[in-house]
């Protein structure tokens, strides 16, 4: 990150007088950025409005309320859909953060027959779209009784080929020397790899557990297809629900569409700086 | 010292355990390892792939065990008129989405870069998109593009005088609506990947560029754009499985009318949705998702190749 930070100065102290149209450049990149989340300031002015005053497209609310949150969250369904998808990202999260790492770790540091097969197999099958498997899936939750269960909507993505080939190229990278000190200081190989291995890597795995969690905080199609109780939907799906239940109230969907977004933004804007850098790190190595 | 980092059991299996070379023991522990993953692998991925295979030749329908039918989904599906229809919007989505997200967040990614001050606050702006879930938003860029009195871009429209255009209620402007949505939503990853690829450029080319007596538009040429060769690929190859894969957006932002209207905005994985999952016509809809699977790969496949072999 420090030559990255290093080089960035260097580069625009090179840079600092070449272009006169620098401050034209910078206003049109400001008033692009504005544009960009214009979408989400008109969601949250808007949900602050009385039904009454929708149509007045101004910014600012006149008389702004939180009666529409209050309204939306009265009957509990948004919490518990809330409630659903953290559970879900979560633990799906956890166990991609744990096997990913953990095959990932076997496939780059140990030396056995079979291991360059088992690397092309994880990595074929990110030939294969999720929309091929949901069919099969269903087929499989119906006979096993998954159908709206949290395992149902949790069981396809408790591993990826992605964060597989991610933690292999990243462990690729932690020195063997490390490794054999503490196997002869009699440490077990799981014991290696999650005390001495997996601490050397940590901004993969915060990378690969930011991924996993908003993929899985967003996710439509398959627990779409997977639930059928109410109770049971993740958040990106209730909304969904939601508002075709409201059909032209439109203060009522944006509320919903408000509070579907918050958590994240607040979440992500903390964790702003890692999520780059993640996106960055998986870009490259990817 | 070994037996203690063994795993604990009858003394004849420890005994043994010891007897191993150390080579052997590792082996032994990569198979142990590998053995939950191996298993996950085997039945949710390879597995339902196949009998995605095997379904697609069946008439399953949920009711009656499957029988096998040949190639009769295939040949109802190539005889359908909204199968070419949704052929043809999948490929719109593609085809128009991925240029212009790429030129957009190259050219944005180009000058941010150069950006200083305000720098990061400019970033996330561009950012935070990426950070919303789509089915949610999907339903605020509805809301934009109602008629007025209500949607914000007609109000807009006629506040500098402009007629009120239909948007989502036109056959010919829903599918472009729609498609604004979604490359809105990935504007931002592809941006800070694109910077990332920027910055991985040693200073040194852009210095020696200079020296020699380059100017800017040839160090972008022959300098910036063939070393974002890798960047570039990758990102081609992710933003167009992306389009192709498109259904939160049209599903959320359609419900009245899912893929309308008349059919003009449905991408495959939509009609797949509903042919398995309101029809429950199976092994129609396991078809469907063997074309998806064929069109995947094959434009991964074209792309690879056309961007290897041009420098």
């Amino acid at each position: 990150m420090t030559s990255i930070a290093a080089s960035t100065s260097e580069l625009a102290a090179n840079r600092r007088d070449i272009r006169p149209g620098r401050i034209v450049a910078w206003t049109l990149l400001m008033i692009g950025g504005i544009v960009m989340v214009t979408p989400l300031i008109y969601m949250f002015s808007t949900s602050l409005k009385s039904a009454g005053q929708v149509y007045d497209l101004r910014l600012i609310p006149a008389d702004p309320t939180l009666d529409n949150y209050i309204r939306v969250l009265a009957d509990g369904r948004f919490v518990r859909w809330f409630l659903n998808s953290t559970l879900v990202a979560t633990a799906v999260t956890l166990s991609n953060v744990f096997f990913d790492s953990l095959v990932g770790y076997t496939l780059a540091k140990f030396e056995f027959r079979g291991r360059y097969l088992v690397f092309l197999a994880i990595l074929s099958t990110l030939m294969i779209p999720t929309e091929m498997l949901v069919i099969p899936w269903y087929l499989m939750s119906s006979q096993l009784g998954w159908l709206d269960t949290y395992w149902g909507i949790m069981f396809p993505g408790m591993m990826t080929a992605f964060g597989t080939f991610l933690m292999k190229q990243f462990f690729e990278t932690v020195p063997d020397d490390f490794l054999e000190a503490a196997r002869v200081d009699g440490l077990n190989e799981f014991t290696i790899w999650w005390k001495i291995a997996m601490p050397m890597v940590t901004p993969a795995i915060s990378a690969l557990a930011i991924f996993t969690f908003l993929g899985n905080w967003t996710a439509f199609f398959w627990p779409l297809i997977v639930t059928t109780s109410r109770e049971l939907y993740t958040l990106p799906v209730g909304l969904s629900s939601f508002a075709v239940e409201q059909s032209i109230q439109w203060e009522m969907i944006m509320t919903g569409a408000a509070l579907a977004t918050i958590p994240t933004l607040i979440v992500f804007l903390a964790l702003q700086r890692y999520i780059v850098r993640g996106v960055m790190l998986a870009g490259l190595k990817g | 010292m070994a037996s203690v980092a063994t795993p604990s059991g009858p003394a004849g299996i420890a005994g043994l355990w010891d007897r191993l070379s150390i080579r052997t023991k590792r082996v032994v522990w990569a198979w142990a390892f590998l053995a939950v993953p191996i298993v996950f692998y085997a039945g949710i991925r390879f597995y339902p792939t196949f009998q995605a295979f095997w379904l697609s030749l069946t008439d399953w329908d949920l009711l009656r065990p499957a029988a096998f039918i040949g190639l009769e989904n295939y040949r109802r599906l190539f005889a359908d008129p909204v199968f070419w229809q949704v052929f043809r919007n999948t490929f719109a989505y593609l085809i128009l989405g991925t240029p212009i997200s790429l030129v957009l967040a190259f050219v944005i990614a180009f000058y941010l870069d150069r950006v200083r001050f305000m720098h990061g606050l400019i970033r996330a702006l561009y950012f935070l998109p990426f950070l919303t879930t789509a089915a949610a938003m999907a339903w605020v860029w509805r809301w934009f593009y109602q008629p007025v009195p209500i949607g914000v871009i007609n109000g807009l429209l006629s506040a500098v005088g402009i007629a009120q255009q239909p948007f989502l209620r036109s056959v010919d402007q829903a599918l472009p609506a729609i498609m604004v949505t979604a490359i809105w939503a990935g504007l931002g990853f592809q941006i800070i990947i694109f910077m990332a690829g920027l910055r991985a450029i040693p200073l040194t080319y852009y210095e020696a560029a200079r020296i020699d007596g380059l100017g800017e538009w040839a160090i972008l040429r022959k300098i910036t754009l063939p070393l974002l060769k890798p960047t570039t690929v990758f990102l081609v190859v992710f933003s167009s499985i992306g389009f192709l894969r498109i259904f939160d957006q049209v599903y959320n932002m359609t419900t009245n009318d899912p893929g309308g209207p008349l059919n003009s905005t449905k991408p495959l994985v939509l009609m797949i949705y509903q042919t398995a999952f309101s029809s429950y016509d199976m092994g129609y809809a396991a078809a469907q998702t063997v074309v998806l699977f064929t069109i995947l790969l094959i434009v991964s496949l074209i792309q690879l190749w056309l961007l290897r072999n041009r420098t």
